[in-house]
């Protein structure tokens, strides 16, 4: 959140530390995995079903992450995917109630809830020129307030056949699993190759320069909280899978609005906006899980996990950051 | 300091736009609004409860502002004010003579985590917003791991003093609950720190352009450190103030930090920095506080409340920014 | 905004169906009370033994060598209550020989991390017993009869919604806390007098069925309930919600269905300058010990946490092969009353302990729960 991004810190010429950072940092949550599974002698946890296991952990966490890795790129934050999560579900769950018929209806509901809350958060942002976290915070606390208004428990039912989403298996690879993997790379292909995309970044890296370069910037950062919001309605989706329900509460449980924000940041995307990319939020999900995993195998109190994973935050954030020259706030 | 573009300005943020800060009127309405519905309120009982109720928000957001107006956030605020109870009922240990050297510990933990929160954020260049979740989480860790979950000793009456008890027999008013003394003494240093001092005056220029404010000479570090000193320091006070009026529990400070933040914008503070005003944070307090009572005199549901504060904050920045945008500042 | 409210709007016309899930079932409420009346079966004086009802489960021999691995999904420490319970659990653990190896996991509240954590525990955690304690009954079925397929699962607090676990370990119930608290005030009070019902937040199952109970009864005794506010668990609401009551008009009891925050409704009453009403509360220390310095009207339902001890049991059980309560295993639940309350207050306990630990007489007491 630098109000003197305009000086960009020179990059190497052989080696791009930004480049690879995310990878050595999960090279080494994998290595303390492997480390720490030795040391105690539970070498049982080192096997595939294992892995898939670990990468399975966060699917959840890892759908609404590269939601935010659009918002971030732009320069906003959007702290309302959790509660947008928990009305997602519970929204699909009801339609669907129990009935394989409604399926579809149900995810083109809660696809559309998305797209909706995304549109207004835009619109707040962008036309309004509200601070996002201002505008997403108050929109996350209007989502919660209709949603407890209705439910205040797990609502409807999501028939045998949704639940394929969350528990069906291609080969020995969870469906999800696949489904995530998919998603990322068509985020990185939009990224990467569309003019959303390279406007994206350059309304991120200086909205001026960017508007004076011709770029709609308003339409950019709105088209960045629609998808966001819709990748946090698909994340809800997938938890009423999951869970077979939803219900008021799921989103705001799982922390998705913080923790989506910090797996972005983990992943060498710059909360200030402009550069990062999606592979580097897929690395944050899976140091994410493997922490996770890593604090299970070791049997660490659970106080104590938490006290470990806020100065892991910091400190994996310092990592990219102390060599910036940059001013921050 | 005196080449610093932005030392001219008044710091008084709000004060300085057209006319008045639109968070009075919205209080004066508001006050007006719960007395026809109650006219108990205008009874000393019931303003001066109002008073004690709002106390320790309001220091929080006295002290956010400070942060705020840096062109940072602080998210710890809540998990501090946790830290701050559990802890004391720690160290008293039912002894009511611990008191004494247990409110000056609490403070200088306060000044403590924030000092580390200045210094994780000027020197490892994590942008505030994580670097206070990272600590957030870690100081939540940190309050269970140090009571093992459960607090051992209840709060002495000589600790609560400061957040339960009335003085009596005082003219015009009848009684003066303690922490409505010290929201009074707290307040006021802070804003004359703010308004009528060389730091309050950093404050502003640091948030308002840390490149052209190092420039001008300012020790843009030690004023930003010195801003996160102050807001961990009214986190502490406010969790001193909480644990008497309400006692030990172990989720004191929960969403505290959010609404600390919501009061300071209510005032017409910039997030991202350069504008902000600890009277009009005080006033975003009482009037934050004052939206509760009178939704709970209306009867309406928590989520009906929810709606309304969330609504509430993105029409009052929608709102200044509109202002700012016609006043051409 | 428009639009997400008639969204939201259109959401609530359909939801009416979907509201099956009944807190208030007057068959259950009508079991539970009789069951609040039985005489349980097993040792007199160790109710973390006894079960209410006659029903067994034979686990044979599952071919479980001892000392086995036990692992416990857990839901969360993220309460006093739950942090009590804990500890009883590990301390019980030091009692049997055939437990080698006891991995815990911790959701943290979260019901996703939860299914991932039974996940992992299945992938690697070479389990041969798995306790679960469910964060919510309808997310977690399908991980639990994932489980049920490879070990024997014991299942405690809140249930789920398959029959495949050996056995599901629980006190009688939400109606019966409900239930012996609202008796207790109908006794006390006259027809018309006031009652203040406070709870923690909606939603809930085990804290809704012991609100539509004490409602029930508190209506059927033709008292006035004044109001019945969502206090989210803090002191510091529940206390100023009190003190606007107080400024309305008296109060002659208060009902809550959990007695987390009830020193600070008490402390609303003393600071207001009013007589403490007669007062429900739970077995936390802080409410015990005010009850008896103040010699007030109370009665403490509880909802032991000796059950954490319980599962342990029921796991050695499973593991030596002996037969166990089941399909469900009903612990008794007994109330604190002016009578008994000697025996649970303890200055020496910290504040925030629940004393229907059953813990008095095990070993590690009172150190390992923070007492002196």
């Amino acid at each position: 959140m630098s109000l003197a991004a305009a000086s960009r810190e020179p990059t190497g010429d052989g080696f791009r530390f930004d480049r690879w950072a995310p990878l050595i940092l999960l090279g080494g949550a994998a290595a303390i995995y492997v480390a720490v599974a030795v040391a105690t002698g539970q070498t049982q946890y080192l096997t595939l079903d294992n892995l898939i296991a670990i990468l399975g952990r966060s699917i959840a966490l890892g759908i609404t992450a590269i939601g935010q890795t659009f918002v971030i790129l732009a320069a906003s934050i959007d702290l309302s995917v959790a509660s947008l999560i928990s009305a997602t579900a519970v929204l699909a769950s009801v339609v669907m109630d129990g009935s394989a018929a409604m399926i579809v209806p149900a995810i083109a509901a809660a696809i559309a809830l998305g797209a909706l809350v995304g549109l207004a958060n835009g619109m707040i942002v962008s036309v309004l020129k509200v601070n996002p976290l201002i505008a997403t915070l108050g929109m996350s606390l209007v989502i919660q307030g209709c949603l407890s208004a209705f439910v205040s428990n797990f609502a409807g039912s999501v028939p045998p056949a949704f639940q394929v989403f969350a528990y069906g298996q291609i080969g020995a690879v969870p469906l999800a699993l696949v489904f995530l993997l998919s998603l990322a790379i068509l985020a990185w292909a939009v990224l990467r190759f569309t003019k959303f995309g390279s406007d994206l970044y350059a309304v991120g890296g200086n909205e001026e320069a960017a508007r004076f370069a011709g770029i709609k910037t308003g339409r950019v950062v709105l088209t960045a909280h629609v998808i966001c919001s819709v990748c946090a309605a698909i994340a809800g989706l997938y938890l009423a899978s999951r869970l077979r329900s939803g219900a008021p509460w799921i989103g705001a449980d799982g922390v998705y609005d913080l923790e989506s924000i910090a797996v972005v940041v983990i992943g060498g995307t710059v909360l200030a906006g402009g550069r990062g990319g999606i592979w580097g939020t897929m690395a944050g999900m899976l140091i994410f899980s493997l922490i996770d995993s890593v604090f299970n195998i070791a049997g660490v109190d659970t106080f104590a996990k938490q006290v470990l994973r806020g100065i892991i935050i910091v400190a994996a954030v310092a990592f990219y950051a102390i060599r910036s020259k940059r001013i921050v706030a | 300091m005196t080449g610093s573009p932005t030392a001219s300005r008044p710091g008084t943020g709000g004060w300085s736009l057209a006319g008045i800060n639109p968070v009075w009127p919205l209080l004066a309405a508001l006050v007006a609004a719960i007395v026809f519905m109650n006219p108990g309120f205008a009874e000393p009982t019931g303003y001066m409860n109002f008073l004690k109720r709002a106390a320790p928000l309001a220091i929080l957001a006295a002290g956010q502002v400070y942060v705020i107006t840096s062109g940072g956030f602080d998210l710890s605020q809540g998990s501090l004010i946790t830290l701050v109870v559990v802890g004391s009922s720690m160290l008293t240990d039912n002894d009511p003579a611990a008191t004494a050297w247990v409110i000056p510990v609490m403070l200088a933990i306060g000044l403590g985590v924030g000092a580390v929160n200045g210094a994780i954020v000027c020197f490892l260049r994590v942008p505030s917003l994580i670097a206070t979740l990272g600590t957030m989480i870690t100081l939540n860790g940190l309050a269970f791991l140090w009571s093992g979950g459960a607090p051992r000793g209840y709060l002495p009456d000589t600790f609560r003093f400061f957040g339960r008890e009335l003085i009596h027999d005082v003219p015009l008013v009848r009684f003066v609950p303690v922490s409505v003394i010290v929201l009074v003494v707290v307040v006021g240093a802070l804003a004359w720190a703010m308004h009528r001092t060389n730091l309050g005056r950093m404050v502003h220029a640091i948030g308002d352009n840390p490149v052209a404010a190092r420039l001008a000479g300012v020790p843009v570090n030690r004023v930003r450190v010195t801003a996160f000193m102050l807001s961990g320091l009214s986190a502490a006070i406010a969790g001193i103030l909480l644990g008497g009026f309400a006692g030990v529990s172990t989720d004191v400070g929960t969403g505290y930090e959010l609404e600390a933040i919501t009061a300071a914008v209510l005032g017409g503070a910039q997030l991202l920095g350069g504008r902000g005003s600890v009277p009009a944070a005080l006033g975003g307090a009482l009037a934050l506080t004052a939206i509760f009572t009178l939704l709970n005199f209306l009867g309406l549901p928590q989520p009906v409340r929810q709606v309304v504060q969330g609504l509430i904050l993105i029409a009052a920045v929608a709102l200044a920014m509109h202002r700012r945008k016609r006043t051409g500042t | 905004m428009k639009l997400i409210l008639s969204a939201a709007g259109a959401l609530s016309l359909s939801l009416a169906p979907a509201q099956a899930q009944n807190f208030n079932d007057p068959e259950e409420f009508a079991k539970q009370q009789e069951q609040l009346q039985a005489q349980p079966n097993g040792p007199e004086g160790e109710p973390w033994l006894q079960y209410i009802g006659d029903g067994m489960v034979e686990t044979g021999d599952l071919g479980i060598e001892a000392p086995a691995t036990v692992c416990f999904s857990n839901a969360g420490v993220n309460n006093p209550w739950r942090v009590v319970g804990f500890t009883n659990m590990t301390e019980e653990l030091a009692n049997h020989q055939s437990i080698g190896e006891f991995i815990h996991v911790d959701a943290e509240g979260s019901d996703d991390k939860q299914i991932a954590d039974i996940d992992d525990l299945l992938a690697g955690g070479n389990c041969d017993v798995m306790i679960v304690s469910p964060n919510t009954t309808a997310a977690l079925t399908p991980a639990v009869e994932q489980a049920c397929e490879s070990m024997p699962v014991i299942v405690f607090d809140r249930g789920v919604n398959t029959d495949c676990p050996v056995t599901y370990v629980h006190p009688v119930g939400g109606y019966g806390f409900g239930i012996e608290g609202a008796e207790f005030i109908a006794g006390e009070l006259d027809e018309g007098d006031n009652v203040l019902m406070l709870r923690i937040l909606p939603g809930v199952d085990v804290l809704e069925t012991r609100y539509s109970a004490g409602r029930r009864i508190l209506d059927e005794a033709g008292l006035n309930v004044v109001g019945a506010e969502f206090t989210d668990g803090d002191n510091a609401r529940t206390k100023s919600i009190v003190e606007d009551y107080l400024m309305r008009g008296d109060i002659d009891a208060v009902w809550m269905d959990a007695g987390a925050t009830a020193v600070a409704a008490i402390e609303a009453f003393e600071d207001s300058g009013y007589e403490i009403p007669v007062f429900v509360g739970e077995d936390q220390q802080d409410f015990l010990r005010k009850w008896e310095e103040e010699g007030m009207t109370a009665i403490a339902p509880t909802y032991p946490t000796y059950q954490w001890r319980t599962a342990v049991i029921a796991a050695a059980r499973v593991i030596e092969g002996e037969a166990l309560p089941g399909p469900e295993w009903v612990l008794p639940q007994p109330a604190i009353t002016e009578e008994t309350l000697a025996e649970y207050v303890n200055p020496a306990m910290p504040p925030l302990h629940y004393a229907m630990c059953g813990c008095e007489t095990m070993e590690t007491y009172p150190e390992a729960w923070g007492g002196n």
